[in-house]
């Protein structure tokens, strides 16, 4: 313990020599700080401000608008749909990428990258020259009476191509690092390819998922752009939340639209929160992975110690 | 018997792992798989576990043909390199895992692991997690836990590869004592030559995935098969000499040879230890110059340069040593009490040409 102490003194005096001017430090910091506080803080201070200036009840009324309520139903739809699925092609996925060797293996992680280089609109546009009734199959499914375009299922299709990375993204590294010997043990034990991946593999990559729904639900109730060129943007009817929020933004009621807004903005501080929780989480975690806490049944660490001091000697 | 296998080979890809590797294990046994890494010891091994499809061959766990049997149905333990503990499982449930899947009762898997804890001195560890253990500690329960369903064979992979030297000497006599208390066949596989020879009853040696040879740990010391295996157990002097007159000379040193061609380029072998000194220099035939003396604990060994600038490994005790008087640049003469033809012309030999050629009259004293 002596020795650890020295050693904390020992980089805390190797630090000070080589640390930077205290002006040069505090600018850079609030620089930073001013920069956050004006993009980041202001707006969303602003939306609350704006949602509650006539007062809670006006608050409560905008929200309550039929119209408005539609489109939460409409929004929660969407999510509890292509959130689901994006967590089975994630760890679809990410398994394969992680535990074999096969050949298209790049091609399929660019394909998983693609959502991110590709414009909002344009997806949504693909989806449009696909489905819509001048698109590809849109003779067909007219035949067929199949609505997707303008529909519910138009919608959840943009949603699932926008949201399709977080949750795959998130798994790779967590499943890569875990390797497959854990699951080749469970093997060995008996157990079958179900058993094992419920007791072995998902545990193991249980917090990466959380973290992917997390970002992966954030995004898909907070899509814009691919779903207002696939939806059509009708009131009432496949208007979700945040197109809601621009159709009452270009009528008289000037709180209406901050109203619906500061939803969509408690989601983001909801899930910032989550963020940050399962961050520390893990931190701490790796922590104790690396530094067993002190146990009184540890049989011997003597040399471990001595180990330790010749380490640093 | 145990395990079989016929003529097994595995290829990954175009790339040839294991060839037609044949060996028999006996019910009960402590075998090493030993050879240098890339020999293929470790797709054996992997491979009777299920882990691995042979290309071809067949494999037989008590005379049961398992090629086509699922890993989860061989009833076999297997302890992995890394360990691969459960990382969200605390040793309890690490143990009782193969258990409960084998669908045993909640009492009978408390009373299996609690045996299973006792046997390898880990009580009090039941709630620990593996982040929580030593590395020792963490290969015990990986035993535990394979061991906990009763299995058929025990399978290692390089047990003791990932501790260090001090526990690693522990854990082999560790190894050697659980294996006598439970008789259960065990396979695990090794680079270590020294380890195997230490551990095991029988080993079976392998190189760029042919098997090489199989015998006791005396039987691949004393009649090792070819020149890999004679190069690869112990230290060896190794000549390349050339047959005139029915005997291969090299520089000063001749050694009788019946049956080659004349001008025939062999290759000839002794162990250190058959290198037999004395001070007096009339004593024995040869002459050379003590160069360098290595200290191993009881053992010494010693580094003599012949005239002709020709370098031997000799070995013997401290106790030898101090009784001859010895000292590095002393002039010594000595003898090769034993020698073995290990090749000619980079061909290994048949088993029946490569006879040890005994010199001496009084031999015995083994290794």
């Amino acid at each position: 313990m002596n020795l650890k102490k020295k050693y904390k003194e020992l980089i805390s005096k190797s630090d000070r020599s080589t640390r930077e001017n205290p002006f040069v430090k505090w600018l850079l910091i609030l620089i930073a700080m001013a920069f956050a506080a004006v993009f980041l803080l202001l707006p969303i201070i602003n939306v609350f401000a704006q949602a509650f200036s006539k007062g809670f009840g006006a608050y409560a009324n905008a929200l309550a608008q039929p119209d408005t309520v539609a489109a939460i139903k409409l929004t929660l739809i969407v999510a509890a749909i292509s959130v689901p699925l994006n967590v089975l092609f994630g760890i679809a996925a990410s398994w394969c990428l992680a535990k074999f060797e096969f050949r298209g293996k790049a091609i399929l992680l660019t394909f998983i990258d693609l959502p991110f280089s590709v414009s909002p609109v344009v997806a949504g546009l693909m989806f449009v020259l696909l489905f819509g009734a001048n698109g590809l199959l849109g003779p067909w499914l007219q035949a067929h009476d199949i609505k997707v375009i303008f529909a519910l299922p138009g919608i959840v299709l943009a949603t699932i191509f926008v949201t399709f990375p977080f949750v795959a993204r998130e798994l790779i590294p967590v499943m890569q690092a875990a390797g497959s010997s854990q699951e080749q043990a469970a093997m060995t034990l008996g157990a079958s390819g179900w058993k094992t991946f419920w007791h072995v593999t998902l545990p193991s990559i249980k917090w990466g998922l959380i973290y992917g729904v997390i970002l992966c639900n954030a995004r898909a109730m907070g899509e814009f752009g691919a779903v207002f060129v696939v939806s059509g943007h009708i009131r009432g009817q496949t208007d979700t939340v945040p197109l809601h929020v621009e159709t009452l933004y270009q009528e008289v009621d000037p709180a209406a639209p901050f109203a619906v807004a500061s939803l969509l903005a408690f989601l983001a501080l909801i899930t910032l929160a989550l963020k940050a929780w399962l961050e520390w989480r893990t931190e701490r975690h790796h922590e104790a992975a690396q530094h067993p806490p002190e146990l009184p049944l540890v049989v011997d660490t003597s040399h471990d110690t001595e180990r330790f001091a010749r380490g640093r000697a | 018997m145990s395990i079989e296998l016929h003529n097994v080979s595995k290829q990954f890809g175009g790339v040839a792992a294991v060839k037609n590797v044949s060996f028999s294990v006996e019910d009960g046994e402590l075998v090493a798989l030993l050879g240098p890494s890339g020999g293929g010891k470790t797709t054996v091994l992997r491979m009777i576990a299920g882990l691995e499809m042979p290309t071809e061959g067949d494999i037989f766990i008590r005379q049961e043909r398992v090629n086509d049997v699922s890993v989860q149905k061989r009833n076999i333990g297997f302890v992995f390199q890394n360990y691969a503990l459960f990382q969200n499982m605390s040793v309890f449930k690490n143990i009782a895992f193969g258990l409960k899947v084998k669908k045993w009762k909640r009492a009978d898997i408390e009373t299996r692991v609690a045996e299973l804890l006792e046997l390898l001195e880990l009580k009090g560890y039941e709630k620990r997690y593996p982040h929580q253990l030593s590395g020792g500690q963490r290969q015990r329960i990986a035993i535990a836990r394979a061991l906990a369903p009763k299995p058929n064979v025990l399978l290692l992979d390089e047990p003791f590869g990932a501790v260090d030297a001090k526990i690693r000497q522990e854990l082999r006599e560790w190894l050697v004592h659980l294996h006598h208390d439970l008789n259960v066949t065990t396979l695990f596989v090794t680079h270590d030559q020294e380890e195997a020879m230490e551990v095991s009853d029988r080993i079976v040696i392998f190189s760029q995935g042919n098997l090489e040879q199989v015998g006791s740990p005396r039987e691949v010391y004393e009649q090792p098969r070819n020149e890999f295996v004679a190069r690869f157990i112990g230290v060896m002097n190794v000549l390349e000499c050339e047959v005139r007159n029915d005997m291969a000379r090299l520089n000063e040193l001749e050694f009788p040879s019946h049956g080659f061609k004349e001008g025939e380029k062999i290759r000839i072998g002794f162990r250190p230890y058959s290198v037999q000194l004395s001070p007096d220099l009339g004593a024995f035939r040869y002459k050379a110059i003590l160069r360098h003396t290595y200290f191993l604990g009881i053992m010494l060994r010693l580094e003599l340069e012949l005239p002709s600038g020709l370098i031997l490994r000799s070995r013997m005790t401290k106790e030898e040593y101090a009784k001859l008087e010895l000292r590095d640049g002393r002039q010594v003469s000595f003898q090769i009490r034993q020698y073995r033809v290990l090749g000619t012309n980079g061909d290994t030999l048949a088993p029946e040409v490569a006879v040890t050629h005994d010199l001496s009259a009084n031999l015995g004293e083994g290794i």
